[in-house]
Formats: C-alpha cells, sequence, structure tokens
C-alpha cells in the first residue's frame, strides 16, 4: 500500500512535546465575528499529485497527508477526479473539499490537488512546473510510453518540485538542472529490437552455412 | 505487467560486482514503480531489497544514487534497520559531489527520528547555511518537517535560519518564520517586505503574505497599507493573495473592501481559468456577509454563467443568488436549470441552499422557485441533494401560505416514485400536518393510500401520526393494515383503529399526539417487576415515575441501544440492594442534596430525600473531617412530627478521615397521603400533591438533630 510520505515515530518524551507546542500558536483575537476567518496558512500546500493514463489509471502518484489513507480510498479519489475532469477537460475542480487542477497532454492527465482554501495560483504554478519539467525530461514527448520508460526520471522530477507537501521548487528551469536527466534517444526496447534482428541475422547466416 | 517476487528476484544483481549501473537502475524503478501502484510489501522482503540496495551506494552513476535515495524514503516506513545508510547519507551531505547533498539531506531526515536528532545537528546546522541554494532549501524543508517530531530541537536552529533568510535564494526562508513567528509587526523586517514586493519568486511571495496578513487584524494596522500595495504587484498569485487576505479581515467594511473587489472583477475576465475560478469562489464568500459590495460584479458574474467550466457557473449563480434582485430572478432560474444535470452533486446542493434563502428573502417569488425545484426533484440525484430540495420546499409550504398547495402537490408527486424511506415518511408527516389547513384535505388521502399499499414497512409503520387528525374515511386503510405483513405495523393499526374508533378528541390527544410522559428506563424497570409478581390487578401507570426530562430530550437520550441510566435509576438501585428497603416499592423522586452542616465543622452532613409511594428515605452522606478520629456507627437522629414515623435507621459502619459513608433513616408517611405516587397529569389530586412537594423541599427545616451519635478514640 502506498502510504503517505510518513515520518519516523516520534521518540515518547519529545512527540508529545511536540505535539503541545508544534506550530505556530495562533493570535488570540477576542471578539472576533466568525465566518471569513482565514484558515492559519502553513507551508504544506500540497495534498497530492498523481498523473493517469487515459483509462484513469495510475501511472505515478504521491499522496503528502492523510485524507486518503489507504490505497483504496486512493483509487476510488483518483477515479472520482478522472470522471469528472476527463471529458469536459477542466482545467480546475471543486470535488469533496479540495481543489483539483489538472493538465492533459496527449495521453496523460496530470493532477495536483489542494485544500479549498489554498491559492489556486500556487496549485497551478506546481502542475505547470511538473508538466514543464517532465516535457524537458522526456524530450517534448508527454505521453504514456515515454513516461513509463523513463519513469525514474518522473520520480527525480516530483521529488525536486514537492517534499512532504511542501513546495520546494517552482522554477522548472532549477528543477532541470537539479535533475539532471533526459530520456534517452534510443530507449531499451528498441535497441532490444536491435538485438533480436541482429540475433535473427545471425542465425540465418550459420543456418545458411551449414 | 510487473510482478513482484519477479522484480525483487532480479534485485539480486545488486550484490554483484562490478555494478551495472543501467541494470541496477531500471530495477531499482520497477521496485519504486511497484511501491507507487500500492503493492504491498511484507517487511521481510522489504528489509532484504533495502538492505540490497545499499550496495548500490558503491556506484558513482548520478541517478542511481539519486533513486537509491528515492528508495530510502520511500522504504523508510517498511523496512527494518534502515538507519543503517545515516553515516552514508551523512557523507554525501558533507561531501563534494553538491547534486546528492541536497536529496541525501531530505533522505537523511526522513529516516531520522528524535534520538537521532541531536546526533546530525550540527551538519543540518552547517546545511541551513550552506551558500549552494539546493542544500540550504533541502535543509529547511527538513527542518520544517523535523518540528513535528523534535520541536525543541529544531527550535534551536533560529539563528541559522535566519541567516539563511538574507541569502540570495529565498525560496524556502518564509519556512522559519512559520515556527518562530511572534506577532507582532515589528518582528518583520523592512527588508523582508522590500524583497517580497520584488525580488521574491511568487510563490514564496504570495505565502508570505499569507502568513503576515494573520499578523493584520484590522485595516487600521500598519502592515495594512502594506498589503494593500500589493493589489498592485506585477504577479496576478500575490495580487489574488493580498484581495484575499483583505476580504478576510474581520469589520470590514464595504468601502476598505472596494479595492480588493475591483481587483477580483478584473480577473473574472481572465483567459486563465484558475483565476476566474479563485475570484468567483472569492466574490461568493465576500457576498456572504457584504452583498453590497458584490453588486458592482453583477454583469460580469453574468457573463461567467455561460462558462465551459461548470465550478466556475455554479459558483458565479450562487454569487448572484445572494447579490441579486427580485427582478433577475426569473432569469437567473432559467439559466441555472438549463446546466444544473451536469454539475456534480456537491454542487447541486450549494445551488439548491442558495435557492432556499432566496426562497425566503423574496416570497413573492415561490411559483417560480417551486417549479424549477420540482423539475430538479424530477431528475436524477443522489440522497443529499434530494433531501436538500425536500427542505427546501417544505420550508415554503410551512412559511409561505401561498405556495402550500403547489408545494404540497409536487411533493405528493415526488414520494410516488421516491427510492428514500427517510424523505418519504418526512413528507407523509407533513402531509397529515399541513393537509387539514388546505381547502380540500381529501385530495391528499390517495397518495397517502398509496403509500399504504404499496410501500416498505417503515414508511406504513411511520405514517399513522397522520391519522390523528384525519376521518373515517381513512379507516378503511387501517382496516388492510391490521392485515399486513409486519408486526409492528399491524399492532400500530390495532391500536389506533381503536383509539379512533371511540371518537374522542381527548383520547386522540392522550394516545396519538402525545408520547410517553413517563420515564422509559423507570417504565422497563416497573414492568419488569410486575412481571415477576404475578398479581390480579393490572398493570397501574400511574405507578411509573414521571420523565425527568421533556419527553423529546429524553428519547434523543435514548437513542443509543442501552438507556443511560439517570441519577434516579442509579439511586434506586443502590436502595433497592438494602435489605430493609427492598419492600418499598418503586422509586417516585429523588431530591437534590441538602446541605446540613456548615464548611467548619468536624463532620460533614448532606441529605438527599428519596420519595417512595408510602415511604420517604432520609439518606445522609457523612464526611468525617478530623483527622485524629474513627467515628463508628453514626446514625442521624430524627425528630418526625406527628404523622410520620421513623421506621428504622441505618447506621454507617465507620466514617475513617475523609471517607464519606452513607447512614439511612426510613419515615413511612401517613396513610392519607399514599396519593404521594400519583401521576399528576390526572389533575384532581393536585392540592394534596402540591402540599406534599412543598414538605420535600422544606424539609430540612422541620427535621432537627438530637445529636449525632457516636463513638470517638484515637487511631
Amino acid at each position: 500500500m502506498q502510504r503517505p510520505e510518513a515520518w519516523p515515530r516520534p521518540h515518547p518524551g519529545e512527540g508529545a512535546a511536540a505535539a503541545q507546542a508544534g506550530g505556530p500558536a495562533p493570535p488570540a483575537r477576542v471578539g472576533e465575528p466568525a465566518g471569513l476567518r482565514l484558515q492559519e496558512p502553513s507551508l504544506y500546500i500540497i495534498k497530492a499529485v498523481f498523473i493517469l493514463d487515459n483509462d484513469g489509471h495510475r501511472l505515478l502518484a504521491k499522496y503528502y497527508d492523510d485524507t486518503f489513507p489507504s490505497l483504496k480510498e486512493q483509487m476510488a479519489f483518483e477515479k472520482n477526479v478522472f470522471n469528472k475532469t476527463s471529458r469536459t477537460d477542466s482545467e480546475i475542480a471543486f470535488l469533496g473539499g479540495m481543489t483539483i487542477v489538472c493538465k492533459s497532454s496527449t495521453d496523460l492527465f496530470l493532477y495536483v490537488v489542494g485544500s479549498s482554501h489554498e491559492n489556486e495560483l500556487m496549485l497551478v504554478s506546481v502542475l505547470t512546473c511538473l508538466f514543464e519539467s517532465l516535457n524537458h525530461v522526456l524530450r517534448k514527448n508527454v505521453e504514456k510510453r515515454w513516461l513509463l520508460e523513463n519513469m525514474d526520471g518522473a520520480f527525480l522530477v516530483l521529488d525536486e518540485i514537492v517534499d512532504g507537501g511542501v513546495i520546494l521548487e517552482s522554477d522548472p528551469q532549477q528543477v532541470i538542472q537539479k535533475v539532471n536527466f533526459r530520456a534517452d534517444d534510443s530507449s531499451l526496447t528498441e535497441q532490444s529490437v536491435a538485438q533480436v534482428l541482429q540475433s535473427a541475422k545471425e542465425q540465418i547466416k550459420w543456418s545458411l552455412l551449414k | 505487467h510487473l510482478e513482484k517476487s519477479a522484480v525483487l528476484q532480479e534485485a539480486r544483481i545488486f550484490n554483484e560486482t562490478p555494478i551495472n549501473p543501467r541494470r541496477c537502475l531500471h530495477i531499482l524503478t520497477k521496485i519504486l514503480y511497484l511501491l507507487n501502484q500500492g503493492e504491498h510489501f511484507g517487511t521481510t522482503e522489504a528489509t532484504e531489497a533495502f538492505f540490497a540496495m545499499t550496495r548500490l551506494f558503491q556506484s558513482n552513476d548520478q541517478t542511481l544514487r539519486r533513486m537509491c535515495y528515492l528508495t530510502i524514503k520511500e522504504m523508510a516506513t517498511i523496512s527494518e534497520d534502515v538507519i543503517i545508510v545515516t553515516s552514508s547519507l551523512t557523507k554525501d551531505m558533507t561531501g563534494k559531489e553538491d547534486v546528492y547533498r541536497g536529496p541525501a539531506i531530505r533522505a537523511l531526515c526522513r529516516i531520522t527520528d528524535g534520538t537521532m536528532l541531536q546526533a546530525i545537528e550540527r551538519y543540518m546546522k552547517q546545511a541551513i547555511v550552506d551558500k549552494v541554494s539546493g542544500v540550504s532549501s533541502s535543509a529547511l524543508v527538513s527542518s520544517l518537517h523535523m518540528m513535528k517530531i523534535s520541536h525543541d530541537v529544531v527550535k534551536r536552529w533560529v539563528n541559522e535560519a535566519q541567516e539563511a533568510a538574507s541569502s540570495d535564494n529565498i525560496m524556502v526562508q518564509v519556512l522559519p518564520l512559520t515556527p518562530v513567528k511572534s506577532n507582532s509587526d515589528s518582528s518583520l523586517g523592512t527588508g523582508l517586505l522590500r524583497e517580497l514586493q520584488t525580488h521574491l519568486r511568487p510563490p514564496v511571495a504570495a505565502r508570505l503574505l499569507a502568513f503576515i496578513a494573520t499578523a493584520v487584524l484590522s485595516h487600521e494596522s500598519p502592515l495594512f497599507d502594506f498589503i494593500e500595495s500589493c493589489l498592485r504587484n506585477k504577479h496576478e498569485m500575490v495580487i489574488y493573495e493580498a484581495a484575499s487576505a483583505i476580504i478576510h479581515l474581520p469589520n470590514c467594511t464595504a468601502r476598505e473592501l472596494a479595492p480588493a473587489v475591483s481587483v477580483l472583477q478584473l480577473f473574472c475576465s481572465s483567459p486563465k481559468p484558475a483565476l476566474r475560478y479563485a475570484a468567483v469562489r472569492t466574490l461568493n464568500k465576500v457576498a456572504m456577509k457584504h452583498p453590497s459590495a458584490v453588486t458592482a460584479c453583477n454583469l460580469d458574474l453574468e457573463n461567467l454563467i455561460t462558462d465551459s467550466n461548470r465550478s466556475i457557473a455554479t459558483l458565479a449563480i450562487t454569487t448572484l443568488l445572494k447579490t441579486g434582485s427580485e427582478s433577475s430572478v426569473d432569469r437567473l432560474m432559467k439559466q441555472i436549470s438549463s446546466f444544473v444535470s451536469e454539475i456534480s452533486d456537491e454542487f447541486k446542493v450549494v445551488v439548491v441552499q442558495a435557492i432556499s434563502a432566496l426562497c425566503q428573502k423574496y416570497p413573492r417569488k415561490h411559483s417560480v422557485m417551486m417549479t424549477f425545484l420540482s423539475n430538479m426533484l424530477r431528475d436524477d440525484g443522489g440522497f443529499e441533494y434530494k433531501r436538500a430540495i425536500v427542505d427546501c420546499i417544505i420550508s415554503i409550504v410551512e412559511e409561505n401560505p401561498e405556495g402550500k398547495e403547489a408545494g404540497l402537490a409536487h411533493l405528493c408527486e415526488f414520494i410516488e416514485d421516491c427510492e428514500h424511506t427517510v424523505l418519504a415518511t418526512k413528507i407523509l408527516h407533513l402531509l397529515g400536518k399541513e393537509g387539514p389547513r388546505t381547502p380540500v384535505p381529501s385530495k391528499y388521502i390517495r397518495f397517502i393510500f398509496n403509500r399504504v399499499v404499496l410501500e416498505n414497512e417503515a414508511v406504513r409503520a411511520g405514517y399513522w401520526k397522520f391519522l390523528g387528525y384525519r376521518d373515517m374515511p381513512l379507516l378503511c386503510p387501517l382496516d388492510r393494515c391490521m392485515m399486513d405483513t409486519d408486526d409492528e405495523v399491524r399492532d400500530r393499526a390495532t391500536f389506533y383503529l381503536n383509539v379512533l374508533q371511540q371518537r374522542q378528541m381527548a383520547l386522540n390527544a392522550t394516545y396519538i399526539f402525545n408520547g410517553l410522559t413517563v420515564s422509559v428506563p423507570g417504565m422497563e424497570k416497573a414492568l419488569h417487576q410486575y412481571t415477576l409478581e404475578p398479581s390480579e390487578k393490572p398493570f397501574d401507570m400511574k405507578s411509573i415515575p414521571l420523565a425527568m426530562a421533556p419527553v423529546f430530550e429524553q428519547k434523543a437520550a435514548t437513542k443509543p441501544e442501552k438507556f443511560a441510566p439517570s441519577r434516579q435509576d442509579i439511586f434506586q438501585e443502590q436502595l433497592a440492594a438494602i435489605p430493609e428497603f427492598m419492600d418499598l416499592g418503586p422509586l417516585f423522586k429523588s431530591s437534590e442534596p441538602v446541605q446540613l452542616t456548615e464548611a467548619e465543622t468536624e463532620y460533614f452532613v448532606r441529605c438527599v430525600k428519596h420519595v417512595f409511594t408510602n415511604h420517604i428515605v432520609f439518606q445522609f452522606d457523612c464526611t468525617n473531617t478530623l483527622n485524629d478520629q474513627l467515628l463508628e456507627k453514626v446514625t442521624v437522629q430524627m425528630e418526625p412530627s406527628e404523622s410520620h414515623e421513623v421506621l428504622c435507621c441505618l447506621p454507617a459502619p465507620s466514617l475513617a478521615y475523609n471517607q464519606p459513608g452513607i447512614c439511612y433513616t426510613l419515615v413511612r408517611l401517613p396513610d392519607d397521603d399514599s396519593t404521594a405516587g400519583t401521576n399528576p397529569q390526572e389533575g384532581g389530586e393536585r392540592s394534596k400533591n402540591a402540599s406534599q412537594l412543598e414538605l420535600l423541599t422544606v424539609g430540612a427545616n422541620l427535621w432537627f438533630f438530637s445529636k449525632m451519635k457516636y463513638g470517638s478514640f484515637p487511631k
């Protein structure tokens, strides 16, 4: 089961202290009218990032918090999102209390999910960064076949953009530089096809010589 | 298409030397892919794979090393002994290869727990102030994560973090502000504010602005001007954040909101869907508290109704519903109905709620709304959606006399084909309540009759409330119900039929309209007792104590299967356990404790009076406040007035210091007061009951102590 990125369990004594004192204490505001209060901002902006194929199947997914703790829930969510966004090709949607931004390319759908309180433009910037970086890594072929062949590059790219839900980098150029990865011009499968042809040629040659 | 066992088998080549980077990378990628797909790895196989992966550190292939870091992170929770890579990672994070350092730090922090954190503390501090931006930002992000585990240790790195804030890469310099932010405005240096305006990259600036905004309490705060100036920033993200901050300020007037609103208005016509969405969502929020501030945007909002993105269109409509005028209602309704089938259930509920609010605002428009709502009812939709519509219609029916008949008619039509039992029952109840008030109530009979015949048991049983209001013609379906297949339906039908055939309003009132007024647990006990002692007398409802709380509260309290015992029930059990009190019958009422002694005395006594049918039990809770005395055989002596007879005293065996004990005195009530247990609802005996109750409340004054008998000796 792909759990959300988990941290080692806190050491008993310190964990308690952290739980008590962790995080900023919101300023005490007495007598403030309820309703329009801003959520206390946090740097944990991203809830999840995933890439689906044309049939809504998962190719790459990372969840950064406990909103969907089990694999089943994650899959159900992805399916839900896919159904809502793939047909109408909408770039932004609201689902289950969360904002989802979407980008499609050839036969892939890229998604970034955040809480509905978040600045939507930030989610879009992460999505754009992801897409642009993948575009470079996959030599402008952001499609399923190339993605599967270069999964390691995709993993590394995502790792440089979001870490544990915090936006680490939003500039594609920086990401590309750090990842320093490019898809091979001749992919492994193509090579193996050539190898097969070669060995077949050899075999025919030998059989003719016999 | 990938098989876990096959891949793990392949992973054995990690142990071979020399390491083939390409092949190993390929296999490692497959492992990560499997993990990502949710494949389950048992602890043993995960640990094996992990250890095999550690061999790959011998290779200097960059991509391979980076993938090792990723594997460490992914397997941190499923493999054992992951901390063996600590030294390798520490080496990498302080090594010469810059490209390794950042990722190594992040991997290291993922496997570090509270105990180990201090061991790597100096490395972390160095990394935070490192000149290489990737290293510094990785260290800072990791520190943020580590705060969850060990807040105190990480807090010590504040100085380094603040030093890092002055470096060129400010990507993550906001991080230190989160944990150690103090809320005074002065803590935010003016330098940083300037940076925000000019140098910071948009996501950083926007987030920083959000933090600053939490320190701004009102438009009078000095930082408010700064935020307002951000409305003119060159990055849309920052502008939007500023606008959002302003509208969330408490106690803002429409005038102060105006610059933010006008910015949002501009965004409504942006070519970027995300921006339009953000704008309309925020305007929706403003409209909740300051609808007047948003009316300027009405035209732009109307344009958005036809937006290709349905979420945007829905938000636009609901905003307009909040700010629109009576004349625009017709037009709005028409526009909504054209697309409501395409939006998700959640949005549909939102729209219905907005319509509901509008119905209350413009009651004269009920006919337009009602048509629209009934159309929505006929369409497909989930339970929540249908319920929202039904609630909306019901509120119109209840509050708007002109809309009543149309509303009821629509609801009748709905229940003909409704799959939700809860809704059908609710509507039937409503028909029962409101039907008689319409000019021709009999036209609803047909619908109800059909329901009785066709629906499931819950609906059939639930509709009986309706009957009390109706006349003879209804007795016909009742007859049918007497032959219903379900037990409860039959029982209820028989009962109600008998009551109704008496044709007495008083009976109808008692048995149909008003529910049980007695305490349900009490009734259970009384019935239980009755079954234990066979007697020729019929069971007497009057012997059951009244419900202590209003009936509807009681019903709510007894919703869970087990009844929560009330205080009275607890007392009843305690007293029933005492042999002398077993024959007293059911406990009628227990009073609140009355303090009989003053605070500073040697002993502390509280009295609770338990009233039974013919007796009163005085319970004295005594506490000895002298620590060098042990009291034994404690009783409270009472001098009764004429007609009351003290039957017995049960002493508290011993009272040690500060250990409360209980002693009882049993008093018999005079015979002519045997109506003490009567259900007051019967009336008549009221005067006697009143005096009895008076007696009880004034009790402490009528009885006085002679003395407290105790034996004392030093411990």
